[in-house]
């Protein structure tokens, strides 16, 4: 069957262009086809042959398809670097595209949208809107991808020409397949323009989810592509949209799963009947599987999706770990990306039989692969408490191979489990020591010296280990420097004795004199004035206690998240990154917009992790202020922030108020952790301002049998950097008794990176539960402070002052001003005070000012009829980026 | 967006380009120079199949001394881009009859270049079914359906049938014996602990389909699968036979097969394309029938010398038998010298993958041959660590033996001339990763 082609690369002696510009010229038709193909073998092969231009293309006028095409092909290549002569191609072009034959009518089309040459694209609008009716399906289909060929070259042609309307209406061809290469020519088009051109109505819908059983494979994933930025009124239709996608799941293209799955996601969100959730969750699992038998290539990007989709929907997957241990013979990437995913996975159920996994695993021949393993035993240790003790033991096994890097990324992960369980381990201590000479890796050494210095009075030779270090002072790298230092201060403290006093003055000498790192000098500087003035409060500083850590490194971020589950099956999903981050095109423009029409579903957050009913864990991490990741080295991060409390005078505890309400009365409280999900526990619970503080006012109602106690709260990293001022004050909790609490609040302390939210994750824990995880929506009025009155002159300069960049506005439709006064009031106690008022035609216009935490002015007017809907409302601020956040508070107050 | 790639590569092993195609602007025509120094030339290679160069992405796959690169510069879809090379590549050797390599590419490039115009525009995949490409893209070129040329036969409406809603099958076929062949087969997919513990095990089964029909002919397929059945009876309102029924995990099928039918009613209902395809997919982890249990000793007596002893047992039916086992027990590469004895076929060491390979060619049910050996190792002083121990592998078929216990029920074929079809079903079990630790 098999041609021999091979034969046109090879070359003669004689110069080769004028030969084949001979041949191109022949009289003898076979002999014009063969230098043809001669020429593309050039082109192959990356040779300039484009001096043939002229001679290539008279060959274009010809019955024989297959020459046509290869001239057409050389057209392609060489059309942009000789645009005067492509227009010599031009008049066949038009011919072709009004042939008998319909292949050669979308041939036409199809090669003319590939030459980006002004000039041939102006003769191609004719051809195109002819091609765009034309009778041929085939014909259509080609023509339809040609309309976003052409609005990439020359996007206001193709709207003043019409085009757009056209494509819109081949959404209702016959033929499948012209549906779906249409559906993706407007989604293209929709991506690359601000304007609003291809809306999904709930009748398009319906149309092309009917369109999908005929379509290609290729053509469904272009659909579900397009629908998936299609957001359901309510969750019936989202269940109807679901319904009808979930047949896809049983596609043998893994594209069309994975368009699929992405859809049934979205739509997921939308819907609140807990039994349909588990009963997806369940349908998309064995297709996810499925997967992983396809190329390995595709098992990565599967992987990496199944990453996000887990760390969503956790339930989909929880009882398929089997199917991510890796196989001998996995490609690296997929066996990294399997060890990830079986630590997401990982619970108290399935934790032995992970943990021998991971022991193999370890003993593998691939470097990096063994190291991942190894920290993955830790990871599990930090986030199964009660499987700790086993994690360590097979820790301590793989030490005891005395394989170099083995040894040193057990240290590394040992030093985070001590971090999580302090005081619970410390009897390994000795069997860590034991291979103290084989540590050469910076992060390892430095963990080491941390878990010496943090256990200096348990270890007894601990300033001959320490001291051992210090030789080598000066030319270690930075990292291991700071611990050094702060090892040293704390073994000081610990055992002010001789030897460590003389170690002491080593090294802030060393660090004061003779570095150049800063960090390093001003640590030394800090400890040193510290030791000198007040040993005690260095001790205080020093050995404070530490925040307890969680596993979160490898989890994103909410709203990332959110962002990437739009993207499944995309590059995004791949990367973990969202498309702007590696996409260099320039539509920002388009991409704003395009924001705005689909806010990201982070409102409804709350109700769906509620819908997800008891046992889903938390989609997110959570950290704690100052924000220590798990894998660096703690100990030097902590003191450091209470230390600089301490020098400026602003002891935390001051800002705790002493006289807390006993109990703080007022409306109920939203219920944010119902009982049927917390066990029993119910938590409500709203931020609200009292007395110019910040608190979070809890209401906890022990509904379980057992008495509850030990509370504790974590707040998750949040855009206004909302975090607990003092300790969760909950006295022991009987069944059937409740308390209330009020809990100070303080802001900038852990701010989240990433657009603006107003989601606040809550943490808590007791003694007796699980970790119980819940949202709650920030209220912005709370941040409005008690100074924000103005004078009116005050008011109006400031209002002068600020540039109209500054001023934004909205509408708020439904909203009915009645009492004015009662507004006024109200207003007031949220701290929006009254300026003045003045009449416009019927309206009446209110001037209002705030103050936002920071001393950031903030000032309001609103344009109402009083007593009918609508509400017109303008604000400007220096910080008009908070404005969604304002508006939001604003409403709610009007509402109320 | 569904846009599957911008420019397509086919270099061979030194990086040289074989072919190419751009699809769009976005990428440069010399974009490929970076994945060649980037990743070609640099410790990357294969470490990650999608990389980002630049402003691009890259992904690419190896085809036995091809390297098949897709370049974008947008969120592209990369699951539809690696599943359209995937398929291009079939489509291709079912184009060159068999083989996809370098020689292939370079000796077929214009009917690739052809290829390669019509499976993709602007970067989204079209229609890549050999079946109805072969109708207009033939092998001699001239041969195109609209050809002025009277002699040449030509196939009427093409291009309807390219775009058709059974985009899989050309009308008029007419075979004088009607016939369908069913292959049902499985790979399983074994990992054992050393204890003899399964840790995991998976069934992916696949049934090939050959067709001979004419004209264009309704299939049914029915099989022995618990959804399938309980979903007849419920129809047909009787209750469901005893006898074995399966549990499938998951199925995924073709694209003739109507998924929507097949979600309400579970039935397996399809317009089958000409000849040979693979009609569908499972994936099976209840109550998979190993074939084989391996029973390895390994034992490290001293510095220098190993003892092992591998049984190996068949425990399928004794009537049957298993072909081309391969059981392949690594030792470490200190190995010097090996002396064994087996009971059953024929052993040797391979030093070059560091494994005693033992080979049996026919393998009856209900046996357990064994392997004894004795090795000895090399002495080093520098060999700080142990040996690390890879997995035992094992390679086989099985004719006439599923693992999942999966049959064939009926295939029905409806035409509306009526003729009679000509049935065949044939089974094979073979290995896929089939690996005991020790």
């Amino acid at each position: 069957m098999s041609r021999n082609d091979s034969k046109y690369f090879s070359t003669t002696k004689k110069g080769e262009i004028p030969e084949l510009k001979e041949e191109l010229n022949s009289q003898y038709k076979d002999k014009r086809k063969d230098a043809v193909k001669k020429v593309i073998a050039a082109m192959t092969v990356g040779k300039d042959v484009s001096s043939l231009f002229t001679d290539v293309v008279n060959c274009m006028q010809t019955e024989n398809l297959e020459l046509k095409k290869l001239v057409y092909l050389y057209l392609i290549n060489y059309a942009k670097s000789q645009p005067d002569l492509a227009i010599l191609a031009v008049n066949t072009f038009v011919k072709d595209s009004q042939d008998p034959n319909p292949l050669i009518r979308a041939l036409a089309v199809r090669t003319m949208g590939c030459i980006r040459v002004d000039k041939i694209t102006e003769y191609l609008c004719d051809p195109l809107q002819r091609c765009l009716k034309d009778d041929d399906p085939y014909v259509r289909k080609t023509a339809a991808i040609c309309v976003a060929k052409l609005y990439d070259i020359n996007a206001e042609l193709v709207e003043d020409r019409g085009f757009l309307e056209s494509l819109k209406d081949l959404i209702s061809d016959n033929n499948p397949m012209v549906v779906a290469n249409a559906v993706a020519a407007l989604a293209e088009i929709q991506d690359n323009s601000s304007r609003p051109i291809f809306e999904i109505t709930s009748h398009t819908l319906s149309k092309l989810l009917t369109a999908l059983n005929e379509c290609t494979e290729w053509g469904q994933v272009f659909i579900l592509d397009a629908l998936s930025r299609y957001k359901a009124a309510d969750a019936r239709e989202a269940e109807n949209i679901v319904e009808r996608v979930t047949p896809r799941l049983q596609h043998a293209n893994c594209a069309v799963v994975l368009s699929a799955v992405k859809m049934i996601l979205q739509q997921m969100e939308l819907i609140t009947s807990t039994d349909v959730v588990r009963n997806l969750c369940k349908k998309m699992a064995p297709p996810l599987v499925t997967l992983l038998s396809a190329e390995p290539e595709i098992q990565y990007v599967a992987l990496r999706n199944i990453n996000l989709i887990v760390q969503r929907r956790p339930t989909i997957l929880a009882h398929e770990i089997k199917v991510f241990f890796c196989k001998y013979n996995d490609p690296i990437y997929v066996k990294m990306e399997k060890l990830e995913i079986m630590i997401k996975l990982a619970s108290d159920r399935n934790i032995d039989q992970v943990l021998l996994e991971f022991k193999e695993y370890a003993t593998e021949v691939d470097v990096d692969f063994v190291r991942k393993a190894v920290r993955a035993i830790g990871r599990c240790a930090i986030k199964l408490e009660r499987a700790a003790e086993r994690c360590i033991s097979v820790l301590l096994e793989l030490i005891k191979i005395k394989v170099n890097y083995v040894v040193q990324e057990a240290i590394i992960v040992i030093k985070d489990i001590f971090r999580r369980y302090p005081n619970t381990y410390e009897s390994i201590i000795a069997t860590l020591c034991e291979s103290l000479d084989t540590l050469d890796e910076p992060e390892a050494k430095a963990s080491m010296i941390w878990i010496i210095g943090e256990y200096a009075e348990r270890i007894d030779n601990a300033d001959e280990l320490l001291e051992s270090f210090l030789e080598s002072f000066p030319e270690e790298p930075a990292l291991v420097q700071l611990q050094l230092l702060t090892a040293t201060v704390k073994l000081f403290l610990k055992k002010p004795t001789e030897g460590p006093q003389q170690m002491i003055q080593v090294v802030l000498n060393n660090a004061t004199m003779e570095t150049d790192n800063p960090d390093l000098r001003d640590r030394a500087y800090i400890y040193w004035r510290l030791l000198s003035t007040d040993p005690e409060a260095a001790k205080d500083v020093v050995l404070a206690e530490k925040p307890v850590i969680t596993d979160d490194s490898n989890n994103l971020d909410p709203s990332l998240l959110d962002e990437l589950l739009v993207n499944i099956a995309t590059l995004s999903s791949v990367y973990h990154k969202p498309p702007e981050a590696f996409v260099t095109r320039t539509h920002s423009s388009a991409q704003k917009t395009e924001d705005d029409d689909y806010p990201d579903g982070s409102e409804s957050e709350s109700s769906v992790n509620l819908a997800n009913g008891p046992g889903s864990p938390p989609t997110s991490s959570y950290t704690i202020p100052p924000s220590v990741a798990p894998a660096t080295p703690p100990s030097a991060a902590a003191p450091v922030p209470d230390l600089l409390g301490d020098l400026m005078g602003m002891d935390n505890s001051s800002i705790v108020p002493v006289d807390q309400p006993a109990t703080p009365s007022g409306p109920p409280l939203p219920i944010l952790l119902p009982a049927s999900t917390g066990q029993g526990l119910q938590i409500s619970a709203q931020l609200t301002r009292r007395d110019g503080q910040v608190f979070y006012n809890m209401l906890f109602e022990n509904n379980s049998q057992v008495p509850l106690d030990g509370f504790m709260i974590q707040f998750n990293k949040n855009t206004f950097g909302l975090a607990a001022a003092g300790p969760l004050q909950i006295p022991q909790l009987q069944p059937g008794a409740s308390a209330r609490t009020l809990l100070p609040m303080v802001m900038y302390q852990n701010m989240s990176q990433g657009p603006a939210n107003s989601v606040l994750q809550v943490a808590l824990k007791n003694n007796q539960q699980p970790v119980w995880y819940f949202n709650d929506k920030i209220l912005f009025h709370v941040f409005f402070t008690e100074d924000g009155r103005m004078e009116r002159a005050t008011f109006l300069e400031t209002w002068r002052s600020l540039p109209d960049s500054n001023e934004v506005s909205k509408d708020f439709p439904a909203i009915v001003i009645g009492g004015v006064d009662a507004t006024v009031e109200r207003l007031a106690t949220s701290n929006i005070f009254f300026i003045a008022k003045r009449k416009n035609a019927n309206q009446d216009v209110f001037y209002f000012s705030a103050k936002l935490p920071r001393g950031v002015p903030l000032l309001i007017e609103l344009t109402t009829v009083v007593g009918n809907p609508g509400v017109k409302s303008a604000i400007k601020t220096p910080s008009p980026e908070m404005s969604t956040f304002i508006f939001e508070a604003i409403e709610t107050l009007l509402r109320s | 967006m569904p846009v599957a790639a911008s420019a397509v590569y086919f270099l061979n092993l030194r990086g040289d380009v074989l072919i190419n195609r751009l699809y769009r602007d976005d990428v440069g025509g010399n974009m490929v120079d970076a994945f060649r120094t980037h990743i070609m030339q640099t410790k990357e290679l294969g470490t990650c199949p999608v990389k980002q160069i630049g402003g691009c992405s890259f992904f690419y796959m190896r085809i036995s001394n091809v390297y098949i690169v897709i370049v974008v510069s947008t969120n592209a879809n990369v699951a539809c881009a690696f599943k359209f090379v995937v398929e291009a590549v079939a489509l291709f050797k079912s184009y060159f009859g068999g083989a996809f390599d370098e020689d292939a590419i370079r000796n077929n490039f214009v009917l690739i270049y052809e290829l390669l115009d019509e499976i993709m525009d602007f970067g989204y995949p079209q229609n890549l079914s050999p079946e109805i490409l072969k109708l207009y893209i033939t092998q001699e070129g001239v041969r195109s359906p609209f050809s002025s040329k009277a002699s040449e036969r030509p196939v009427p409406n093409a291009t309807l049938q390219v775009t058709g809603a059974v985009g899989w099958r050309r009308e008029g076929l007419v075979y004088k014996k009607n016939e369908v062949f069913l292959d049902i087969v499985e790979s399983v997919n074994l990992l054992m602990s050393s204890k003899g513990v399964v840790l995991r095990c998976d069934v992916t089964g696949k049934i090939l389909m050959k067709c001979f029909l004419s004209g264009m002919p309704d299939l049914k397929l029915g099989l022995n699968d618990k959804i399938g059945l309980e979903k007849e009876s419920q129809l047909k309102s009787r209750p469901t036979k005893s006898g074995k029924t399966i549990e499938l995990d998951d199925v995924t099928f073709h694209q003739c097969v109507n998924l929507t039918r097949f979600n309400s009613e579970k039935t397996v209902s399809f317009v089958p394309p000409d000849g040979e395809f693979e009609l569908m997919k499972y994936r099976i982890t209840e109550g998979v029938n190993l074939p084989f249990k391996v029973l390895p000793t390994i034992k490290e007596l001293g510095r220098t010398r190993m003892e092992v002893n591998v049984k190996v047992k068949s425990v399928f039916g004794a009537k049957m038998f298993a072909l081309g086992v391969v059981i392949k027990i690594p030792v470490p590469k200190q190995t010097a010298k090996t002396s064994f004895t087996v009971t059953s076929g024929r052993a040797k060491y391979n030093a070059a993958i560091d494994c005693l390979v033992w080979k049996i060619r026919k393998f009856p049910g209900q046996t357990e041959p064994t392997l004894s050996a004795e090795i000895e190792l090399i002495s080093t002083m520098t060999e700080k660590k142990s040996w690390t121990r890879p997995p035992i592998q094992m390679e086989f078929q099985v004719p006439m033996f599923t693992a999942s216990g999966l049959r064939v029920r009926f295939l029905k074929v409806w035409e509306k001339s009526g003729y009679n079809t000509v049935e065949w079903v044939r089974y094979i079990t073979k290995a896929g990763s089939y690996e005991i630790r020790c």
